[in-house]
């Protein structure tokens, strides 16, 4: 998985903003990580620790909320829970639901001192 | 990646030039101290609250942090990076293809076959990504085709980052097609941008009916789908109609054909395929 290459990203933006604010360190950064991105948060921390070494990220703790997969189901004209990406509508089982959430990685803000 | 340019930690070799060998310098790095208090700010109504974005504002006494809202797709940097490739293939008219497959569907033997078919109508170029060796290169070399290696050590796809350092080495001429084979992965490259006008799968049909569902970010993510190997088929089970209803299924404007970097079949419409995408992506582009 590219994990790694998503954590060299984030500590970069990271980075980068908290230079803009003048900061010391990053202590806490948020992310948006969707359900149905294909991304492990397990994996995310476990290469933030080795990425933020040596830089004023080290140590920041990363908080992960997880978002819901959900699409707009075009038979049943609504918006439907989606457990995998490109899965069947749970109501009428077939496949015509257009993916509105679940895909998220985003940096949303981070704690800064 | 470094904060300087965005290399990531992969070295990127071009050839034996180490293009991607500079300073990596990193931010201002202070020891972490110990507070003794949480690092949250307290509302009026005593509500715990971290997303409220009270960028500059002190609370005395509490805390010197801050929240600052930042609101970024994590792979904002590589999609910057892929816009500075896509606007360079425009610029100089190249029509590039980002191959994507996992390790052993053919995809080099097939890119030979496809430039032996191509050169003598249009100028192609290369760059092979494999996490080590450039036997890929010497191979596509030995068409006449100028070729470019990445090496990404760890890393598991390229990035745009990458491609944009092996452009200003292979320098494609206009009006030609540039050629990326990615890395073998059916994974991670789906979600990495290179500048590309279209993404192209492949797959063999020694592989599966069922990739397709079991990696849809790939299939929903390419505009074309070679199946591959088609030479075999007398030889297994593989249903191809299973295989490309699966397809359609993560991708209904999935376009498909079906080749055999051994005997050939399908490489003329692959051809006329690249030939007719370049033509038209260059009328889009004339159109602005």
């Amino acid at each position: 998985m590219h994990e790694m290459a998503l954590t060299e990203s984030i500590v970069e933006i990271a980075l980068e903003e908290a230079l803009k604010q003048g900061a010391r360190r990053v202590t806490r950064v948020f992310l948006d990580v969707g359900a149905l991105s294909a991304v492990e948060p397990e994996a995310l921390e476990f290469c933030f620790a080795a990425v933020a070494c040596g830089t004023a990220a080290e140590g920041a703790r990363l908080e992960i909320a997880r978002t819901l997969g959900a699409g707009w189901c075009l038979d049943c004209e609504r918006s439907v829970p989606l457990a995998e990406r490109f899965g069947a509508c749970p109501e009428c089982g077939r496949y015509r639901v257009q993916m509105t959430s679940g895909d998220e990685l985003k940096i949303r803000e981070m704690e800064i001192d | 990646m470094c904060s300087v340019c965005g290399c990531g930690e992969a070295q990127i070799v071009l050839d034996k030039d180490k293009a991607g060998a500079h300073a990596h310098a990193h931010g201002p790095h202070d020891h972490p101290h110990d507070h003794d208090h949480d690092h949250h700010h307290h509302g009026e109504d005593g509500a715990i609250d971290y997303g409220k974005g009270i960028a500059g504002a002190h609370v005395p006494g509490l805390s010197q942090e801050r929240i600052v809202r930042i609101e970024r797709d994590i792979l904002s940097k590589n999609d910057a990076y892929a816009r500075d490739n896509r606007r360079a293939f425009a610029a100089r008219g190249v029509f590039a293809l980002n191959f994507v497959s996992s390790p052993g569907s053919g995809k080099t033997s097939l890119l030979v076959r496809t430039i032996e078919a191509l050169k003598e109508r249009m100028a192609v170029t290369v760059i092979e990504g494999d996490q080590q060796t450039s036997n890929d290169a010497e191979r596509i070399r030995a068409t006449g085709a100028p070729a470019i290696q990445i090496n990404t050590g760890k890393g598991c796809h390229l990035d745009a980052h990458m491609v944009g350092h092996a452009l200003e080495t292979l320098a494609p001429p206009p009006g030609s097609a540039l050629f990326i084979e990615n890395v073998g992965n059916l994974v991670c490259p789906a979600a990495f941008d290179l500048g590309e006008a279209h993404k192209v799968v492949v797959l063999s049909v020694t592989e599966g009916e069922d990739k397709p569902l079991k990696y849809p970010d790939m299939f929903a993510a390419a505009d074309l789908l070679l199946l591959n190997k088609s030479d075999l088929l007398p030889h297994l089970d593989f249903d191809v109609g299973a295989c490309l209803a699966n397809a359609l299924r993560v991708n209904p404007r999935l376009q498909t054909l079906i080749v055999s970097a051994k005997t050939g079949e399908g490489l003329a419409a692959f051809v006329a395929w690249i030939e007719a995408s370049a033509a038209r992506r260059a009328a889009d582009m004339a159109r602005g």
